[in-house]
């Protein structure tokens, strides 16, 4: 560690608060009997909401801190803009849908059922119209996935730059999507499913987001979903239709999707060419980088959640995933990546989807370097930032999968850093 | 029903197709009739474009720069703009006919497309200011940044080297704090900088 590492003087002030804070519950039972306990409280008592209060309901007031964020400078407009999951917030796997990060082009649309038509034409013997009532008379399937958009992390390209996993990690979702495999619609009508053929999906918003899809991905596991954590998607997420890319990246997941085109070569569309495409050192630049590689990301301890319990036993976790297939292994180095101690999958994680993964540790109070390194069923190993840079440069833009490193303080107060 | 189909949706009308099918592939498929000029474009772009992209494509304030930037793809910050950056052309006629003006999208007629597209690449200097985009000329047009792009080779560039077994212990001599977060951007106040 360099000696000549300091925090920030705020930091510091910060850091003593919630020591003093973390403190105050112990010295009650160090002075005496508890009163939450001793005391009768007005909830042991008088009653609660009765349930016809809250037909739908929302989280209870004190959790109003895990919301999406946005980021101002980020865009230009809020209506072609990115907002952000509290992961650090959240545990588990599944993000509440209320929560779950947002990516329009042209704004969050409204839709009706009654409205929505999803047409597939081009190279089909049929080019038929489907309303949203015949979707759901399709076989229909459920999987788990994680959404990630392509410029996750993207900002951190040059260097440490927002202090948050929520900034830094969180244009990402994971839900049990319910759907209809795109191959079964592609069957109704009849498509030339040669593998040398694509499919382009546009939605029925102003920006369209139309991407090209090669024809072997779309009849491997792409579904087209109406259901999301068991009820409708919500209007930003695609109401009532969405594509799901499993393991690709969220551009991809076409919101409000109308139609399906079967071509004979890429359409090189806006989505695939100005945008989505990662540059090089060199100024060449890659285009459709469509899988997101294995990555991972400790979301406690972290920038927005600081060690307030004192050393002892602690908690250490995260989330992890691949767009390669299943996550096999998370290590966590304490010491930025000197040693590495292999973390608990909270349960063996889905294709495609997130992880959770804990370390259960015990803090001895001495300042820490956080790292986690997701390891993939293909035996990939989550590259530093190093690796990524000397392949790629500093203006990919997108996927942006390093291992992230957290300073925690003598006081736990985590920062984002970048290390040696 | 077709066997081996669940019989399922109806048929899709002709003008439908028509209706959502605009898309235009690099090759010029999918283009109207139509054309349009230099001059006529950057009447059309003073009036539906300018205000965000500036009269000359230059991008107003964080609005997008269509215009500049060559060369610059290898520097520090690259300026990606249609003329130094986009490989097609197809993909500025279509993007802007389906998608611009951002909230009056759908607006633009396939002549006034033809002419703002025009405008945009005399505003590179790729044209003169007598030149004319039509349906027939467009296959022809060869954009700077064309040969600019591979196809995804990070399975060989990368996952090779990557999937090996990783060091688990002693794996570096010492670890240094390169950069630190708090000192360079702005991170909301609900972050890590500002808030518990």
């Amino acid at each position: 560690m360099d000696e000549t590492f300091k925090p920030s003087r705020r930091a510091f002030l910060r850091g003593s608060a919630a020591a003093a804070a973390g403190s105050v519950a112990g010295a009650a039972a160090a002075n005496g009997a508890d009163p939450l306990i001793t005391e009768l409280q007005d909830w042991a008592s008088y009653t609660g909401a009765g349930v016809d209060e809250t037909p739908y309901g929302m989280p209870i007031s004190f959790e109003s801190h895990v919301v999406r964020r946005n980021v101002e400078w980020l865009t230009a407009s809020p209506i072609s803009s990115i907002n952000f999951t509290p992961i650090h917030a959240l545990d588990g796997t599944i993000t509440p849908q209320g929560c779950a990060f947002e990516r329009h082009h042209s704004g969050a649309i409204e839709l009706r059922k009654e409205d929505y038509r999803l047409m597939i034409n081009g190279l089909v013997d049929r080019p038929l119209v489907f309303t949203y009532e015949d979707l759901e008379r399709f076989p229909r399937e459920n999987h788990v996935y994680f959404c990630e958009c392509a410029a996750n992390t993207g900002m951190e390209w040059a260097g440490a730059q927002l202090n948050g996993v929520q900034f830094t990690h969180g244009m990402i979702h994971n839900m049990e999507y319910t759907g209809v495999p795109l191959r079964t619609l592609l069957r109704e009508a009849g498509a030339d499913i040669a593998l040398d053929k694509w499919v382009y999906v546009e939605g029925a918003d102003a920006s369209s987001n139309g991407r090209s899809i090669p024809m072997e991905k779309a009849l491997d596991d792409v579904l087209v979903a109406f259901k999301a954590n068991g009820e409708a998607l919500r209007m930003e997420h695609g109401y009532p239709v969405r594509l799901v890319v499993p393991g690709w990246e969220g551009n991809m997941w076409v919101k409000w999707l109308r139609r399906v085109e079967v071509t004979d070569m890429a359409v090189e569309s806006r989505e695939e060419t100005s945008k989505y495409t990662d540059v090089y050192a060199d100024g060449t630049a890659r285009k459709w980088t469509w899988v997101m590689d294995a990555k991972s990301v400790i979301t406690t301890p972290s920038p927005q959640m600081p060690i307030t319990h004192g050393p002892g036993p602690l908690v250490i976790s995260g989330l992890a995933w691949s767009g390669h297939g299943q996550i096999t292994r998370v290590d966590v180095s304490k010491d930025g990546g000197i040693t590495w101690e292999t973390a608990r999958l909270g349960k063996q994680g889905d294709t495609k989807a997130l992880t959770r993964f804990y370390l259960d540790t015990e803090w001895d109070g001495a300042p820490m370097l956080l790292q986690a390194r997701a390891m993939d069923e293909t035996g990939y190993v989550q590259p530093t930032k190093e690796q990524l840079r000397d392949q790629r440069g500093e203006n990919a833009v997108y996927h942006n999968n390093c291992i992230q490193t957290w300073y925690v303080n003598a006081e736990g107060i985590a920062e984002n850093v970048e290390v040696s | 029903a077709v066997e081996g189909t669940y019989g399922i949706g109806r048929p899709a009308l002709d003008e439908e197709v028509a209706a959502w099918d605009v898309d235009v592939l690099p090759d010029g498929r999918g283009l109207p009739a139509g054309g349009g000029d230099v001059f006529t474009g950057e009447e059309v772009f003073a009036e539906k474009c300018a205000s965000c992209h500036g009269d000359f494509a230059e991008g107003v304030d964080n609005w997008p720069v269509l215009a500049g930037g060559f060369d610059t793809l290898a520097d520090e910050d690259p300026v990606k703009t249609v003329g130094s950056y986009w490989p097609y052309l197809s993909t500025a006629w279509d993007y802007i006919h389906r998608s611009m003006p951002f909230g009056e999208a759908g607006t633009l007629t396939a002549d006034e497309t033809y002419a703002i597209v025009a405008y945009i690449l005399y505003s590179n200097d790729l044209v003169d200011d007598n030149f004319e985009l039509t349906r027939e000329n467009f296959a022809d047009f060869n954009m700077y940044n064309m040969d600019g792009f591979t196809v995804d080779d990070r399975p060989e560039q990368e996952y090779a080297a990557w999937r090996a077994e990783p060091c688990m212990e002693n794996c570096k001599d010492e670890v240094q704090v390169t950069m630190r977060s708090v000192f360079l951007v702005d991170t909301p106040p609900e972050g890590g900088s500002d808030s518990v």
